[in-house]
């Protein structure tokens, strides 16, 4: 046990380089001021997170939130059914359903958003096709709505949801749904009961990856939101580019951050409550 | 009256024929044994019973009802799982209120219910631990307990030991015996082990490649196997052919003589000291098998390898098993 330790080393070392000490750093930025230029002065201010609490950003805030968690459900929904198909289908029907769910990947994630572009603009693809069959008069407005972003979020991370759902329904013991029926549970109990507890660690990874990746994209929004609608991660990058307001920028990152892991755990919590009560219900 | 009828059934998978037609009256009370090598059957039985599988052709009755298209779920019985199956997110408790839950019963019988099968299966102490901090012997109580907290009519039992080591079994397989006799429910075992089934059952089935071979107490299926299989398969066996047909004769009822006239002849290959018997393997002469014979404590009479030997039994020993 001791001597595997070292294994470790690797990604210890990673990890603190590339990520504790940058987040370490960014949470210190955050208590600084800068000059007109820009440059960082060391000299304590609470300036970045006071300006958090103008109404602008703390709307923008809102709406990540809610985007994020909307994308997340959505995700969810979609997702759970598709996951539960395939990790019941014959082994030939698994093989290809993970290939289709994951050829998305092989092309490069700008090219795929943009395609949405493609679709949705007012001359595109979805537009026309509307109108040649009669059903509306004149295009709709559908990029660059919070509709459109809505919809390149789930598109892109649906994979993210199902595969961690595959794996776990695919994992369960399948003959604990025999024993459930031989106890007298009906298909639709003994999914309530059996399956979908069975499956509560695969929810939660789905959905921890797709809120964290999902709250954290600004490239969807920008391409297909324009420019009216924007999430926290592009003030964040625009704070730390465009503005160069670092302090401003690392004062949201760590507000983002921090609601992102009281979320988790709230989350967390509330699956652990679950647990706990599995068999009691109705 | 009896529990369960199996009429004519039979199943296919994939057009091969995995139990081939099958009738059997099950009698209220009664400890059943299915017994075969893995593969001959007893399984997909026990799963038709259950309702998990549909007989291909024939009929299901359960207390006379007909109940071939009854889904598992409506049927009044239940089945102990070879591997358990227990669930593991729930407490040992939880595990055997399942069923109850399901039943929508009111939550003072169902605490009724399973404190009476904790007690009885002497889980008490381990209501509140999950199925992986059991041991494998206290799993099987699990669920066991389950599926007598249903108080169901018919007990199934799929291998219910077979996961155990062998002392283990021992122990469970009084308790399970014990068990039946306090419950008075009819119990459906399958095994492999055919030890297990001359010890606990009442009646055996013998199965091999879907086919009955036959039906019996377990005194019948010892001393009159009908067939080469029940011969060879349960107990240990000597199998001659004459003109007449296949006999056997039970190791214990061969006996070996220095003295000429002696129906067969050979040569002791091995002598094997057991205890409360001693074996001896002898090779025939101008046959290629070899017999075994049994002899228990009162002989005294020292046996080298090596040696020749006669080997005799009476007439009356020789149990007809086929043409």
């Amino acid at each position: 046990m001791r001597k595997s330790r070292f294994l470790l080393t690797p990604v210890l070392l990673w990890l603190s380089l590339f990520l504790i000490v940058p987040m370490l750093i960014v949470v210190g930025i955050s208590f600084l001021s800068r000059d007109s230029l820009g440059n960082i002065v060391f000299s304590f201010s609470l300036e970045g997170y006071k300006t958090f609490f103008d109404p602008l950003y703390l709307g923008i805030y809102w709406d990540t939130l809610v985007l994020s968690l909307l994308t997340t459900v959505i995700c969810l929904l979609v997702s759970y059914p598709l996951a539960y198909y395939i990790a019941n289908a014959s082994p030939r029907i698994q093989t290809w359903g993970l290939i289709l769910i994951t050829v998305p990947f092989w092309i490069n994630f700008l090219i795929r958003t943009y395609a949405w572009v493609l679709l949705l603009r007012t001359q595109g693809v979805v537009n026309s096709l509307l109108l040649w069959v009669g059903w509306i008069d004149e295009p709709i407005q559908m990029l660059y709505t919070y509709g459109a972003v809505l919809l390149g979020m789930v598109y892109n991370f649906i994979p993210f949801m199902v595969l961690p759902i595959y794996v776990a329904l695919e994992q369960m013991d399948k003959r604990l749904l025999d024993a459930a029926s031989d106890l007298g549970a009906s298909r639709w109990k003994a999914f309530r009961h059996i399956t979908l507890p069975q499956s509560k660690s695969g929810i939660m990874t789905g959905a921890v990856l797709v809120y964290v990746s999902t709250s954290g994209m600004f490239v969807v929004t920008d391409i297909l939101g324009g420019a009216k609608s924007s999430m926290i991660s592009n003030i964040i990058q625009s704070q730390f580019l465009g503005a160069r307001n670092w302090p401003f920028g690392a004062a949201l990152s760590v507000i983002f951050v921090a609601t992102s892991l009281v979320l988790i755990l709230l989350f967390n919590r509330a699956m652990q409550a679950r647990h706990q009560r599995v068999g009691e219900g109705r | 009256m009896h529990v369960i009828e199996l009429v004519q059934i039979e199943k296919h998978f994939q057009g091969q024929a995995v139990v081939h037609p099958l009738s059997l009256s099950i009698k209220e009370g009664e400890f059943l044994t299915l017994l075969g090598p893995s593969g001959c059957g007893k399984t997909t039985i026990l799963r038709m019973i259950a309702g998990f599988e549909q007989p291909t052709e024939g009929q299901v009755l359960l207390a006379g009802q007909n109940v071939t298209d009854v889904p598992a779920n409506k049927r009044d019985l239940n089945l102990v799982f070879q591997h358990y199956a227990l669930f593991p997110h729930m407490t040992v408790e939880d595990n055997i209120a399942f069923g109850l839950k399901m039943k929508k019963m009111p939550r003072q019988l169902i605490k009724e219910r399973v404190d009476e099968a904790v007690t009885m299966t002497q889980l008490t102490p381990l209501r509140e631990r999950f199925p992986h901090q059991l041991s494998g012997g206290q799993q099987q109580r699990v669920a066991i307990a389950r599926a007598i907290a249903n108080k169901p009519k018919v007990l199934l039992l799929d291998e219910p030991l077979g996961a155990l080591d062998l002392q283990l079994r021992k122990n469970l397989q009084s308790e399970l015996k014990h068990l039946q006799r306090t419950l008075g429910i009819t119990f459906v075992y399958v095994t492999h082990d055919q030890e297990e089934a001359m010890m606990l059952s009442d009646r055996i089935v013998i199965m091999n490649h879907g086919r009955v071979e036959q039906i019996g107490t377990p005194r019948e299926i010892y001393a009159r196997p009908q067939t080469l299989f029940a011969a060879t398969f349960v107990g240990e066996n000597n199998v001659f052919s004459s003109p007449e047909g296949l006999f056997a004769v039970r190791p214990e009822k061969l006996v070996p003589q220095r003295e000429s006239g002696a129906k067969k002849s050979g040569v002791i290959e091995d002598v094997q000291y057991l205890g409360s018997v001693h074996k001896l393997l002898v090779q025939l002469d101008n046959e290629p098998m070899k017999v075994t014979i049994a002899l228990d404590i009162s002989d005294d009479r020292p046996w080298e390898v090596g040696e020749r030997v006669g080997v005799n039994w009476s007439t009356k020993d020789e149990v007809i098993i086929g043409p």
